[in-house]
Formats: structure tokens, sequence, C-alpha cells
């Protein structure tokens, strides 16, 4: 919930600098006390999950024995490749069926809720591999996210005049969005003619078209340049400022360490660590886990910490996405 | 004199009107959402048939015959959908094709006292010509049965409303997810959508239209006969279609209509210069018994050579095709 209304007192406009860390502690007092094991309970979690797991094959993806996304705060949530975030986001999605587990949204459980329930009932996401619809415009593929559109009833759909006011005042927001996304200049452009960074921002714009509680992103900052990192930065933490609960997959760790107010870290399918950002950053049990996901090559104990010292510096010091 | 009159009657008969309906189907279904019906001519079947035997067998009222149709038309959407549109998209490929044929059977074989096996239903146009308006055509250049002509006068006039239906629901934000779906249905799912509901009704709406091509078509015929339905036909459609341009409203209806100038045109074409005493094109090469199915090759090697140029089509839009011909 926002109880941030000492957080935004400065100007009525959004700017990418970042919120003070005083201020940021602020909205996040729930996680103040909150002891930084594996699945520690929250006060106020709005995503609950219990004993998830997901097999291919073999292979288990996902494991996932309890967590807790605590309301109104941005959780990040990191891992080596293949640890399993994106099959994680899946599941919780419904796009993906797991095999055992549990789990609730606002306390309403969603096993075997359709996806696009899930969507309705205010959890969106995106993909990785973005999805933006290539062969519709840019501003088409905004107010297809709008929900609840009446046009969009069969019945209704071929007489304008039941939608087209509708339809304006959804172009009105998706135009506002696009502004804050830098994407305004394109809106009648394909979406197939935007490049990779610019999909990304596309995509999250879109999902907030629908008007989520929780808005999960996999991976939005892969690909977006530089400079415009900054000021996407800006809008995630404009998302908890309006209310909203952020939960994202992330490699960058300028951004994690930035914008986090929580960090969960996942390995080989299952939650190894968790707690605020600075703590997870000098865990010895994630640098490890970062390692671990060299260690399928063969390496010499030299090499092995030569690598150590990398990663960690990876993890604490300043470093731009090496990943995609 | 008909190298021109010729197609042009062809064209426009209702003969071909009930192609254009199939068409204009199954551009909702692929064109638009990018359903794979290999079923289409069952709906007209249906239609077809419902109508014919309503009326023949049990003597209803025409409208209710129609009504009939368009109610089994939506039933038979519901058995090929239910079980297929959560699926991959391959899975209704197979099971509209396979539904197709199975009912093809069922009406050549099966119930033969309403269905007359091979000869078919007929008897069941009196009502509509009872409310004919047109006198008797003199002979004349082109040259229609009275009862032609009515048949396409209705049938054109449909034609023009459903392509004002498809218009109007394609532009709307129906449209815009039933597009979105040809392209991604993630995506789609994940904006909060119910895909499964909108390819149903798509499915349905498609099926509807191709329904009424088989009225057109067996009120032109002033038979239904089960052979017309095999898998030809849907081909012949999904053909006129992409000739025309996916995705575009009235590409369907051009689609026909220049196909089957085309086709008509060869056939006259290729029998004046394989008849007579001294044929430009010698017997030993083709003889005029085989014009029939020559002019299918020849309209074959165009249609390659239409892929190959122009894969979107005649008004097809590169951007928008759902399958990349390359
Ligand atoms: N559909 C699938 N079929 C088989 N294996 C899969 C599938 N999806 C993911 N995996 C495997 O599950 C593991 C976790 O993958 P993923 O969730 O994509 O990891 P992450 O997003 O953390 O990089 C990987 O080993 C991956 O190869
Ligand atoms: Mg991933």
């Amino acid at each position: 919930m926002p109880d941030d209304m000492n957080a935004t007192p400065e100007e009525p406009t959004r700017t990418s600098q970042s919120v003070p860390v005083a201020d940021r502690r602020n909205l996040d007092a729930d996680l103040v006390g909150i002891a930084t094991e594996p699945g520690v309970p929250k006060k106020d979690p709005i995503v609950v999950a219990t004993k998830i797991t997901r097999t291919f094959g073999g292979l288990t993806a996902v494991d996932v024995e309890h967590l807790e996304i605590q309301r109104g705060v941005i959780t990040a949530l990191i891992g080596p490749n293949g640890a399993g975030k994106t099959t994680f986001f899946n599941l919780l999605t419904g796009f993906d069926q797991p095999d055992t587990g549990d789990w609730s949204f606002n306390g309403r459980s969603l096993k075997r809720v359709s996806a696009s329930r899930v969507a309705r009932l205010g959890m969106v996401r995106t993909f990785q591999l973005t999805k933006v619809l290539s062969k519709l415009t840019v501003l088409e593929n905004m107010r297809l996210g709008a929900s609840g559109q009446r046009g969009e009833r069969f019945w209704a759909a071929p007489f304008r005049f039941l939608w087209s006011s509708e339809e304006d005042a959804i172009t009105v927001r998706a135009r506002e969005l696009l502004g804050r996304f830098k994407l305004d200049a394109k809106e009648d452009d394909f979406a197939g003619s935007l490049s990779g960074g610019q999909r990304k921002l596309l995509e999250m714009a879109r999902a907030l078209m629908v008007g989520p509680e929780l808005v999960m992103l996999d991976e939005p900052m892969a690909g977006v340049n530089p400079a415009l990192k900054q000021s996407l930065l800006g809008h995630v933490k404009s998302l908890r400022e309006d209310g909203m609960t952020v939960l994202f997959v992330e490699h960058d760790m300028d951004m994690v360490r930035d914008i986090s107010d929580w960090v969960v870290v996942m390995a080989q399918g299952k939650v190894i660590a968790e707690g605020p950002p600075e703590s997870i950053m000098a865990d010895q049990r994630v640098i490890d886990a970062y390692l671990g996901a060299h260690h399928d090559t063969d390496i010499t104990e030299l090499e092995e910490s030569v690598l150590a010292a990398e990663v960690e510096a990876e993890l604490l010091a300043d470093h731009d996405g090496d990943n995609r | 004199m008909d190298l021109i009159s010729t197609p042009l009657h062809d064209a426009f008969s209702p003969y071909a009107l009930s192609f254009v309906f199939a068409a204009m189907g199954l551009n909702v279904h692929y064109g638009y959402t990018g359903l794979l019906n290999f079923g289409q001519a069952a709906f007209a079947a249906v239609g077809a048939y419902a109508m014919g035997v309503a009326i023949a067998s049990f003597d209803l009222p025409l409208i209710l015959a129609l009504i009939i149709g368009l109610a089994g038309a939506v039933l038979l959407a519901l058995v090929m959908g239910v079980p297929t549109l959560r699926l991959r998209a391959d899975y209704l490929a197979i099971v509209t094709i396979a539904v197709a044929e199975i009912l093809r059977l069922i009406f050549s074989t099966s119930f033969k006292k309403y269905f007359h096996a091979r000869d078919g239903v007929s008897g069941f146009t009196a009502g509509f010509r009872s409310i004919n308006p047109f006198p008797e055509m003199p002979d004349g250049f082109l040259s229609f049965s009275r009862n032609d002509l009515w048949v396409m006068t209705v049938g054109w006039i449909l034609v023009a409303l459903v392509c004002l239906l498809v218009w109007a629901l394609m532009r709307s934000p129906w449209g815009r997810i039933l597009k979105s779906i040809r392209e991604d249905e993630d995506a789609v799912r994940s904006l909060g959508k119910n895909v499964y509901s909108y390819k149903m009704q798509a499915l349905v709406l498609g099926g509807l239209i191709g329904a009424v091509g088989g009225f057109i078509g067996g009120m032109g015929l002033a038979s239904v006969q089960p052979d017309s339905f095999n898998t030809d036909f849907t081909f012949i459609a999904f053909t006129m279609l992409i000739l025309g341009g996916a995705a575009r409203v009235l590409s369907p209806a051009v689609g026909a209509v220049l196909f089957w100038a085309l086709l008509s045109f060869l056939g006259v074409l290729l029998t004046k210069l394989s008849n007579g005493d001294n044929p430009i094109i010698p017997a030993s090469f083709m003889s005029p018994d085989q014009v029939g199915n020559i002019r299918f090759a020849v309209v074959g090697l165009a249609l390659m050579l239409l892929m190959i140029f122009r894969p979107q089509g005649i008004f097809g839009d590169k951007k928008e095709i759902a399958i990349d011909a390359r």
C-alpha cells in the first residue's frame, strides 16, 4: 500500500534521480527487522508460494520451499543463468503448471488459475524474450493492454459509438505512458521496427496499461541502452510510489542495488538467500552460487580463485550488464 | 466473345458465390486470427444440408431452415474448437480436416431417407424462388436465368453485408485482440484476455459465414450433394483468400472472382485452341477433354508465381501476413 506520503514531497514530475536512501528506507519499513533467512514470513505479503516444484524430465528447474513477496516494495530476484527464475515466473503467472505446490496472490489461491485470469486479478508479467506484437503499431500495442474494454465484446464491437469514447480515454492514458517511456515519437510505428531495448520498454509500458497491482518484470534492462536505463530506474521506482508492487529479475547489480528494497537469490531452482541488497551482496552463499554456475567447466583451483574474485567484484563493485 | 462473357458469367455465378463466403469465413479464421481451419467445407455442407433437409423432408419455412443451418454451424464450431483451441495450432488443422471428411461420409452414406446418398437433397427451392421479383431476362451478352439472377442478387448483397460486418469488427478492440492472437497468444494472455474465448468466437463467426455460402450454393444449384464439399472445396477457398491477400476485408471476394474468371477463361481458351479439324494445340499434346484438368494446372502455376513475386496477395500488406511466405 502507498504508505509513501513522505517519500515524494519534492516535485510533481518524477525525475530519474534516485530517491535518497534515507527516504527509500521509509517505504519498506515493513521489511525492517525481518530475518534474512530464505522463506522468512513478511508482514504484509502480496504473494505467498509454498513447496513449488517443477521438473523438466530429470531436471528440477524450480524447487522453492517457501517464499513471500512483500506488498508495496521492489523485490529483485537474482541468480545465475538457469537458476529457474523465468520458470518460477511462468509458474506464478499461470503460463506453466508446477508439479507440486500452492501459491496465492492477495490471499487468493492461484492454483490452476489461467494465465489471463491471473493478469486480470492484477498480477501482470513481462517476458524475458520480449513479446511485443510487431504487426501492430506501438499505440495499438498499448491500447491492447487496457482491461475490461467494452469494444472487446463481440456484440458491442461493430458499433463504434459504443466504444469510441472509451477508446479515446485509453489512448490518452497510453500516450501518457509512452511519453514516460520515451516512446511517444514512435506511436505510429510498427512495434516490429523497434530496437530490442525499445521493445522491452514497450512491453513494460503495455503491462502497466492493464492496471496491475503486482508487476513482474523478467530482465527489463536487458538490451536497454545505458542512457535510458537511468530513466527506466526512475520509472520502476515511480511504480512503487504509485502503490504497485514490483518483482523483477535482473542481472545488472547496479540496478538491483539502486532500486530494490529486498533481494531474493535463486540457484539451481532453490531460494538460497534473501535480504536487503547490501547484506545480500556480501553474502558468501550468494557469491558461491554465482561461482557455482561456472563449475560445470573444468577449472583449476587457481582459475577458480580468480573467478571467485571476479564474481565478487561483479556483485559488489560497479559493473554494467555483461549478460543478456 | 465468350472469352469475356463466359468468365464474367462464371465469376459472379451462384457457384462462385459459395466460395466467396467460404473464403470470407477463412479470412476471419486464418487471415485475422491465424486459425488453420482445413474443414471449411464442413460449415458450407452443414448449412446447405440443414437448409435442404429442413425444407425438403420436414417442410419447414425457409427462415426456420436457415436458422437451423446457422445453429448447426455454431454447433460444428464448438465440436471442432472445444477440444483443440487450447492446444497448439496444428491440432485444429487436423481435427477440422477430419471432421469435414467424416461429415461428408455421413452425408453420402448414412440417413439415406434424408440425405439421399450421392444423389443429394433437392426440392427445397420453391419457397425462395416464389419471392423472386425478377422477370425472365431476354438473352443478351450476359444471360443469367431468372433464378440465378435472384440468388446472385441476394448473395452479393449478403457478401456486401458480411464485408461491412468484418470491416466494423476488425477495426474494433475485438478485432485488435484477434490480430494479436494471430501473432502471439501468450502476449495476449499476459494482458488478461481470454484467448480461448476469442478464438472460439472467431471460429464460430467464420463458420457462420461459411454456412451462408452453403445456403447460397444450395439455392443456386437447386440441389445439395456430398461431393461438392470435399477437401478441394476448402483448399480452393484458401487459394482465393491468399490470391486476394489475407486479412483484408475485400480480398476474399476479389480473390474468388478473379480465380473463377481465370479458371473459366482458360477453359474457354484451351477448348477453342484444341478444338476443330486443325487445332492450334495438336491433339497429341492436349485433347479437348483434358482441358478441365489442364486449366487447374495452369492456374496452379500462376499461383506459384504469385506466391513467389507477391506473397501477400493482391491487396495484402506484407507486414501483416500470418505465415512468412518469404
Ligand atoms: N520448457 C523447458 N523444457 C526443458 N527445460 C527447461 C524448460 N524451461 C526451462 N528449462 C530449464 O530449467 C532451468 C531453469 O531455466 P530458467 O527458468 O529459464 O532459468 P533462468 O531464468 O533463471 O535463467 C534451466 O536449466 C533450463 O534449461
Ligand atoms: Mg530467465
